[in-house]
Order: structure tokens, then sequence, then C-alpha cells
């Protein structure tokens, strides 16, 4: 009784004006029993069912819980991984360094080499990683000799460069997306103060670019992590082949679904955070570009 | 002198004038059938994906709290953990412990390796985009979504006809780069021996020893392959567009 005094008192808080309010006992039976929760529980109840057999049959004598085979494993697949973040990191330095080159090249004021720029740029930013990857390995001598010296090149270093190709590709974009986005008022008021065009470029184009560029390469270097496993196919041991070759060494059925949810749980914990950066990056760049 | 000799016979063309791929039958037929097994994983995994994507972005605009954070999971986990070996999660994995007896008695798998190549690719490109056409819902303005309501239009209908065609043409650029993305990440299909182009190219050069020429080919019908779908999204994004939105 006092809640409707209430309510006729504070003026625009008349009950027909509220949300209506759905009360669980209100519901139907059939909607209390066919909810979300209920398929959920079906859906699991069913997997149970078809995977309970298979962990029936291939009960092993050997009775370590999954949780100590997986720490058991965990230096070696460490190092594997620790391999692949190694890979990226190199691919990342090659292919930036190659990417802004080729972003420069791709506003350069000649027309032939503008032209030669972008199509190397869409050529291997078109290729799939894979197929780059088998070039690289199959078609890179694996030893240059250059007068008396020479440089071998090991499997891992060509898939290395194969790698860097694509991400040299992105890079060569974002540069010019974030060069020709600097307004030209900048090329203009430095032309005037007489700098020559390198000058310009190096000195007050480039430097602003970095700011609009980070948020991007910072999603390439993510992607390009989430890359690396690809190497394991062209027969490079990474933490790929270790994992496998672990799953045979044990040769139980029952780890393999936890095993491979722990290297996907790697890769996760490894580039949850630069995706999570890369968007905090790019809302705070967002206001003052 | 190495160096050059090497590079003028990289550069040298007669390889293109005399291809075995297409001068040869059994050669052709097997690339041939790669290339369709090929168009046949992109096709399906684009549907498929589009079909997550429109389904994930639906379900984080939904009431219920439980659901959206389940969808936030999926998108973040998907996005951020390589391809690759979700496609092994689900093919080594959960493809060994799913098999059902056969006829024989012997057990089978109960989904192929084609099929695991499909669901796994269309989850990890459906993950991204619902990221995509949540992004593009967001850019439907909130004022259309009210006059629809004011009109009667129940939350399902507002969903299907007014704010998904609106969201789908915000997010055509995002969702073409995308889809380019996945059309270059089926050749992982490769890893599990799925016949497409690039496992079929590596059956013919092993047999044939011609590594460079099918390379070569192999990347051409790539790019082919992309610039086939870069260009009909390009003319679905002209075809889509709303006068007044954009340029």
């Amino acid at each position: 009784m006092s809640m409707i005094r209430q309510d006729a008192k504070a003026p625009g808080h008349l009950a027909v004006l509220h949300p209506m309010r759905l009360h669980a006992s209100a519901l139907p039976l059939a909607e209390r029993m066919f909810n979300l929760w209920t398929f959920t529980a079906l859906i699991l109840a069913l997997a149970a069912f078809l995977i309970a057999p298979a962990f029936a049959q291939d009960a092993t004598p050997d009775d370590r819980s999954i949780v100590a085979i997986l720490l058991e494993w965990t230096p070696t697949l460490a190092g594997g991984f620790a391999f692949n973040v190694l890979i990226s990191i190199l691919s990342m330095a090659i292919g930036t360094v190659l990417g802004v080159i080729l972003g420069v090249l791709q506003v350069s004021p000649i027309s032939p080499i503008r032209s030669i720029a972008w199509l190397i740029t869409q050529f291997f930013r078109n290729s799939p990683w894979l197929v780059l990857l088998f070039y690289c390995i199959l078609l890179i001598p694996f030893q240059i000799e250059i007068g008396d010296t020479t440089i071998p090149f090991p499997g891992w270093i060509k898939a290395t460069i194969g790698l860097s190709l694509p991400v040299m590709a992105y890079m060569s974009e974002y540069m010019r997306g974030a060069i020709l986005s600097i307004p030209t008022g900048q090329w203009e008021s430095a032309e005037s103060l007489g700098f020559s065009r390198r000058q310009i470029m190096v000195n007050v184009i480039l430097p602003q670019t970095v700011k609009r560029v980070l948020p991007s390469w910072m999603n390439l270097y993510a992607v390009l992590t989430m890359a690396t496993p690809l190497v394991s196919i062209i027969g490079i041991s990474d933490v790929m082949t270790l994992t496998r070759a672990a799953l045979s060494a044990e040769g139980r059925v029952d780890l393999l679904i936890p095993m491979y949810l722990y290297i996907l749980c790697w890769f996760f914990i490894y580039c949850y955070p630069i995706s999570a950066a890369t968007r905090r990056f790019e809302r705070r760049f967002a206001v003052n570009t | 002198m190495e160096l050059a000799n090497t590079l003028i016979d990289w550069l040298r063309p007669d390889w293109f004038l005399n291809l075995v791929v297409f001068s040869d039958n059994y050669y052709r037929d097997r690339y041939l059938a790669g290339l369709v097994t090929k168009i046949q994983l992109s096709v399906l995994s684009i549907f498929f994906s589009l079909i997550v994507g429109i389904i994930g972005a639906a379900v984080q605009g939904a009431p219920s709290r439980t659901l959206r954070v389940l969808v936030g999971a999926f998108v973040a986990f998907f996005r951020n953990t390589p391809p690759l070996v979700q496609l092994y999660f689900f093919f080594f994995a959960i493809g060994t412990v799913l098999r059902i007896t056969g006829e024989n008695g012997l057990p089978q798998p109960l989904v192929s390796n084609f099929g695991w190549a499909v669901i796994a690719l269309s989850l990890f490109a459906g993950a991204l985009n619902t990221e995509i056409f949540r992004a593009g819902i967001e850019a439907v303005p909130r004022s259309t979504v009210e006059a629809a309501e004011a009109l009667g239009y129940t939350r399902l209908q507002i969903y299907r006809e007014i704010v998904l065609p609106l969201a789908i043409r915000i997010s055509l650029p995002a969702l073409g780069t995308n889809l380019v993305n996945l059309v270059k990440t089926t050749t992982l299909a490769y890893a599990i021996a799925v016949p497409e182009l690039l496992y079929v190219s590596a059956q013919i050069w092993s047999e044939d020893l011609n590594v460079r020429e099918m390379m070569n080919v192999l990347l051409v019908s790539y790019v082919g392959l992309v610039a086939v779908l870069v260009w009909v999204l390009h003319r679905w994004e002209k075809a889509l567009r709303i006068p007044g939105y954009g340029e």
C-alpha cells in the first residue's frame, strides 16, 4: 500500500511507465523447461555420450593424471614456444624494415618506382602465407657462395624470410596509408623551410606516421605470431612439432584434447594482451589524429 | 657470377611455354580437381563463417548477459589463437575422439577431413565476422531502430529487416578483407591432407620434380582466385551502396 502512495507522490514514477517485468513463476512450464541451460546440458550430455566410449576402451595401465603429463612436457613445449617467438620477432624486424622502405617507395614521385612497389605489395599481400613459405623453403638455396665466403641458409632462416615477406607487404600498405593521411600542409611548410624531399620524409613525415601505424603494427605482430606454427608443416621443429611428438610418445587418446587446448592457451596468453593493448591504443590515438 | 647465373636461370621464360601441368592430361586433371576442391572449401567456409558471424553478432546484442559473455569469450579465443592449431585441435583431437562404429565394425571418423577444415575455418573466420558485424550494427543509427520499434516491429523483425541490411552494408569493406584472408587461410587444409590446390601441387612436384614451375603456377592461381573474390566483393559493394552514405 505504501509503495503505491510513494509512486503516486513522485512525478513520473507511474507503474505503467516502468518496463514490463516477467516473473519466473509467470513463465509457462514449457519455457522454464526448454531454455538455453537445458539445451546446453543436453548438448554436453550428448557429447559425453559420444566421447565416453573412446575413453573407456583406451584406458591404459598408465595411471598418471592428465595434469601431471602436461606439466611433465611443459619445459619441452616452452622451448618450442620460445623458438616460435624468436622466429616471429626476427620476421617482424625484417618485415618492418623492408615494409617501411617499400611503403615510402609507394608514394615516390617517380611513377615506375611507384608502380613496381605497388605491384610487389599487392602480390605478397594477396598470396597465402603457407605458399610463400613453401616458395622460400624450396627455392632459396641452402647456401650462397660469394667469393670465398659461404653463407649457409638453414631451414629456419628460410622460414623466417618466408614469414617476413607478407609482413613486409602489409607494413608497406599501412605505411602508404599513414603517409597519405599526413596533411599536405606538413609537406608544404617543410618545403618552404628549405628541406629536401628526403629530409622531409625522414625528419618530418615518418616520425608522424609512427603513431598512426603503431596499432596496425601491433596487430600484425599478433597475426604473425599466430602464423608461426605454419613452419611445422614445412618440416621445421617448433612447438607444434614437439606437441605432436609428445602426443605420439604418450600414445593416449584422452590426452589429445587437453594437450591441444593447452597449446591453444599458450598462444592465447601470448597474443591476447597484444590485441587488448592494440584496441586501447586505437581508442586513445583515434581522438587526435 | 654464380649469383647472376642463378638469377638469369630464374628469370628464363622457357618454363612458361612448356608447363607440364597444362600439357600432361594426368597432371592437368589432378590440378583441376584440386582447384575445384579449393573453390568448394572456400565457398562453404565463407557461407558458414557469415552465418556464424550473423548469429554471433545477434547474440551479442541480446539482453542475456550470460550469452553475451559466452560469445565474447568465443570471439576472443578464436581471434587470438593460431588457425593451424585450431585445425589440428578439431581434426586430431576432437576428430579422433568423435568416432562411430561403421558397418564393418571398425571405428570410423564422424566427420571427414574436408568437413573439419570447413568447421575450423568457419569458426575462425566467423569469430572475426562477429566482431565486424557487431561494429556494423553499432553504427546503425539508434533512431532508425526506435522508429521501427514505434511501427510495432518485433525484436527479430527489426534485426532481420532493418538493422542487418544496414549493418551489412556498413561492414562490407572490413568483411571483404576478412573473406580474402579466409580464402588465403584455406591453404591450411593442406596440413590435414585435404586435396586442395597446394596439396595436389605438392604431389605433382614430388612426382615430376618440377618444383619451380608448379610453385609459380600455384602462386598465379592463388593470386587469380583472390582477384576474382576481390572483384566480386567490389561489385557487391557497389550494388548495395546506400545513396547518401559514404563518398
